[in-house]
């Protein structure tokens, strides 16, 4: 038996979709990898979430990102070797009145002036073409055609398999306690050891301000637990993703029937148990919003409800990009709910900094250092 | 007892909220209620008495003979629920248990359904008595219809008399098959044969345990049901194989014994594998649980008062490890005695006081148990089909083929992440069909053990509710003002 490799040229703290594609991406880039991840792979945020992949209404600061991704979904299969499930039938934002139709153009006319064109305006005709099912009195909307959904547990295994394949070596039941500098070296103590490496990435999903701290770059970092719930199979319905703009609502039947309603109404994280506790309550209200948009889901019997553990910055955009203040730290948390979508990309983007310095995809606005003053 | 009909009359608030209305749940209602707790005990069944004491207000079946003496024990814990104070919901489910998160965890907030209408409501603590149910027991040609569980059939018996129609086969171990093939022959079905499948070498380790059965009141009862079951029908014991064969519907029960095949003819076919505890919704509530061993199963872990790893929740009954109605009984009164002095109305010395003769009887109750599991404990391969073809979870058609490809190939580990694979125990039944069986097959595919691959994580709603049901709850005002993306 070979001993267990403890140094590479770069060590991934975190097995989330982030830390796979990350690991995968700098993994065939040709360098040596580590990934330690604490529980299982996808254990956290990224195997549990609505598997939304969704351009549709990002920040403008993630679309560079988000396009980047987007790109690799559509070819997922060639790169993990594993659809992950992955779907295309858009995504549809509902306005559901003319207040936020209004909203909606002006957003499109001023993404559209940026140069971005994946978000389109639709009107209620189309709208009811493309979902019938949803209340006649919705005025219209924007449609992001390219969009969709994959399995996310699935999805984040398969990053970590071919990760894996091409070399990297992943520790799963493996604590980072601790980083700090050593030599020219990263010295990353755990509970299996100690690491060494010139590079680490923290990609530490709603752990990840602890891994900051020790390195002196303290962020104003959220615990969250956003909900979901699915449903038992329904007749099929509806194809794309549908989201609300007034209201909390993100909604999708797959192909086996079953749907799945979310929208990011938050229970409660416990993150040293890796424990969540749902809000009935708060449940119940994006359930009524279900009942009155799509009265097709009245008598829905609801299987399972669930939480999920994940990180929120203040300003709901990630923080992304090298530490701004040590060689060899980068930083890829704060995804804020929506970081499944940007996993493949932000992976290789993230990887292609590291392996070049620098990346073409602009990430303004994302760096850690709009915390620095804050804290 | 104060009997509750409709949702709008539950209070907002109870002392102690017990789920189950089997011999645990009556017994703990009645002692707390008679310590001056307010109770409420829920049931999703329409009359209380759990599974052993199912109907037993309102059965059909009037010859005593038939269901036995032991059955009718039951009347007395319902006559002691009914002079007590308690209040009791029937058909009403609980759907969900979690700490309410606005009293900080200081009691916690329940989910429970009556007649399509859902409420929330608090309790400061719990007792989970939701019992046992039966251990999956998948053979290839299982899902064709005429094949059903012994306990389902025992189900129709007590509630309504029903006895299964034409040549019926029970297959399976464990000393309630004995007692299933008993009953249903009592009252008028036509056994044409018991399939035992009790490993003969499961004798050696079980002997070790044997003085103890010898000196507990299971032998006599079981010696009395062997004899009879023996004398009266058609045994055939060492069986190693079952398979179900028809088109369209059973036809022929095929099996191997000794080596030979050899199959019969039959309409129904009843299989039984022995019961296990019900651990969704105490594992959805968050307690802790780990792999017995003995039992071959997973069960809360408890202390000496039942109460589990989640400060509040106690599970008694079946439902805390396999002891069997009696014992059943009075695991409920001692956890009912430890709710009482969790919430400051008897001292602890009161409680053991209390307690003392019950435990006394609670280990007479379960001298012998051990001898029972050791005995009956299923054959690997009953516990993890060999044939891949084998469903093993109904919901979504999951073969145990797959479950083997998937672990093998694509390197999965546990029944969490099987879930992303194979959607295994992510249908209606939540697990409660596929879960012990994919746990068996990932463990012997990576040759490892039941409590080292884990058991599902499960998540609430334990039972189905509907989404009108759902939206109707009040709404609170800080989920309605919660609208920011
Ligand atoms: C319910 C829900 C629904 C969502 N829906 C969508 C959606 O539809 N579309 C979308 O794009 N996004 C969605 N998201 C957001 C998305 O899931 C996350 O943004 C994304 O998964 C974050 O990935 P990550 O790798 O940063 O974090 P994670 O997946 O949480 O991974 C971080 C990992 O780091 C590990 N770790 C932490 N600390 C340590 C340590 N000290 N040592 C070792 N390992 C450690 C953790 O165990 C964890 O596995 C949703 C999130 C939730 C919770
Ligand atoms: C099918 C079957 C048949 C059995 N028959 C016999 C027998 O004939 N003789 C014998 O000695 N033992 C029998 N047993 C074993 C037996 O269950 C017991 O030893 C005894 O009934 C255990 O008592 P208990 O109070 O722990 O649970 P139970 O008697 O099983 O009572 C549990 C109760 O909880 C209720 N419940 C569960 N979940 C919920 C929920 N979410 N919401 C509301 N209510 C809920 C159920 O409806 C049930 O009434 C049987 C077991 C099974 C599974």
């Amino acid at each position: 038996m070979s001993r267990p490799r403890r140094s590479a040229d770069v060590i991934v703290i975190g097995g989330g979709i982030h830390g796979c594609s990350t690991a995968l991406h700098c993994a065939l880039r040709g360098l040596s990898v580590i990934l330690i991840e604490k529980d299982h792979a996808g254990r956290h945020a990224s195997g549990v979430n609505a598997g939304g992949v969704r351009q549709l209404a990002r920040h403008v600061a993630e679309i560079p990102l988000s396009n980047t991704s987007m790109a690799i979904w559509h070819g997922i299969a060639e790169l993990v070797e594993d659809d992950c499930g992955f779907t295309s039938d858009g995504q549809v934002l509902v306005a559901e009145n003319e207040a936020d139709l209004a909203g909606c153009r002006a957003r499109v006319e001023d993404l559209n002036l940026r140069g971005f064109h994946h978000e389109e305006m639709i009107d209620a005709r189309e709208l009811r073409e493309i979902v019938p099912a949803v209340s006649e009195t919705c005025p219209g909307g924007v449609i992001s055609r390219r969009d969709g959904a994959a399995i996310p547990l699935r999805a984040t295994q398969a990053f970590k398999r071919k990760a894996s394949e091409m070399g990297a070596t992943i520790r799963e039941g493996v604590k980072v306690t601790k980083v700090e500098r050593d030599g020219a070296n990263w010295r990353v103590v755990t509970d299996a050891g100690d690491f060494f490496s010139p590079r680490i990435v923290n990609a530490a999903g709603a752990w990840a301000d602890r891994i900051a701290a020790d390195l002196g770059e303290p962020v104003p970092l959220e615990v969250i637990a956003p909900m979901l719930m699915v449903t038992a199979p329904m007749p099929a319905f509806i194809k794309p993703v549908v989201i609300l703009r007034g209201r909390k609502l993100s909604f999708k039947q797959f192909g086996n029937g079953t749907v799945l309603i979310g929208g990011g109404y938050l229970g409660r994280a416990i993150r040293d148990e890796n424990r969540t506790i749902l809000d009935w309550g708060k449940l119940a209200t994006n359930a009524k919003t279900v009942w009155d948009l799509f009265p097709i889901m009245r008598g829905a019997p609801i299987l399972r409800a669930w939480a999920g553990i994940e990180a929120r910055m203040p300003d709901d955009l990630p923080c992304f990009g090298p530490s701004a203040r040590h060689e060899g730290v980068y930083h890829q948390f704060g995804f804020s709910a929506h970081g499944f979508q940007l996993g493949p990309g932000a992976g290789a983007v993230m990887a292609e900094i590291i392996a070049t310095g620098h990346s073409n995809v602009p990430i303004d606005g994302l760096d850690i250092a709009r915390f620095a003053q804050a804290s | 007892m104060k009997p509750l009909t409709e949702i709008g009359q539950l209070a907002e608030h109870y002392d102690l909220a017990v789920v189950g209305a089997g011999p645990a749940g009556l017994s703990a209602a009645a002692r707390a209620s008679e310590l001056g707790l307010a109770v409420l005990l829920v049931d999703e069944n329409p009359e209380p008495g759990g599974q052993i004491y199912r109907s037993i207000t309102t059965t059909p079946v009037t010859d005593r003979a038939v269901l036995g003496v032991d059955y009718w024990r039951g009347a007395d814990l319902v006559a002691r629920l009914k002079r007590s104070a308690a209040a009791y919901a029937a058909r009403c489910t609980v759907w969900s248990i979690a700490p309410d998160v606005e009293s900080d965890g200081a009691s916690f907030e329940i989910g429970l359904s009556l007649d399509g209408r859902a409420r929330l409501i608090t309790a400061g603590q719990v007792i989970l008595a939701t019992g046992a149910q039966e251990r999956p027991f998948p053979i290839p040609g299982w899902t064709l219809p005429g094949v059903m569980t012994a306990g389902a059939a025992q189900i129709a018996l007590k509630s309504s008399a029903i006895v299964p129609k034409g040549r019926t086969v029970i297959a399976g171990c464990g000393p309630l098959l004995y007692l299933l093939a008993g009953q249903l022959a009592a009252a008028g079905a036509e056994i044409v044969a018991v399939l035992d499948t009790t490993p003969r070498r499961n004798w050696p380790a079980a002997l070790g345990a044997l003085p103890d059965f010898l000196r507990s009141p299971y032998l006599a009862k079981g010696l009395k049901l062997m004899a009879k079951a023996r004398r009266s029908l058609r045994f055939l014991g060492g069986v190693t194989s079952l398979a179900v064969e028809g088109s369209g519907r059973l036809s022929t029960i095929r099996f191997e014994r000794g080596g030979a095949s050899e199959s019969i003819a039959c309409d129904t076919l009843l299989l039984h594998q022995g019961v296990i505890p019900s651990v969704n919704l105490s594992n959805a509530a968050g307690c802790a649980h780990e792999f017995d061993t003995v039992q071959h199963c997973w069960v809360p872990q408890l202390d000496d008062w039942f109460a589990s790893s989640v400060p509040g929740i106690a599970i008694a009954g079946d439902g805390a490890g396999i002891g069997g109605a009696e014992s059943a009984a009075l695991r409920g009164e001692i956890a009912a005695l430890d709710s009482a002095r969790r919430l400051g109305r008897i001292t602890i010395a009161e409680r053991d006081n209390h307690a003392a003769p019950i435990r006394t009887a609670l280990g007479r109750t379960l001298r012998g148990r051990r001898f029972l599991d050791l005995l009956y404990k299923p054959a690997t391969q009953f516990l993890a089909p060999i044939v891949d073809d084998t469903i093993i979870c109904r919901c979504e058609e999951v073969t145990a083929g797959q479950v083997r490809d998937a672990a093998k190939r694509l390197g999965v580990t546990g029944p969490n992440q099987m879930k992303a694979f194979l959607r295994c125990g992510m249908g209606p039944c939540q697990g409660r069909l596929c879960g012990p069986t994919v746990v068996e097959l990932i463990a012997e595919t990576r040759g490892t053990t039941p409590a080292e691959v884990g058991y599902y994580r499960l998540r609430p709603p334990v039972k189905p509710v509907t989404l009108a049901e759902l939206a109707s709850l009040p709404q609170s005002e800080a989920a309605v003002k919660a609208v920011v993306r």
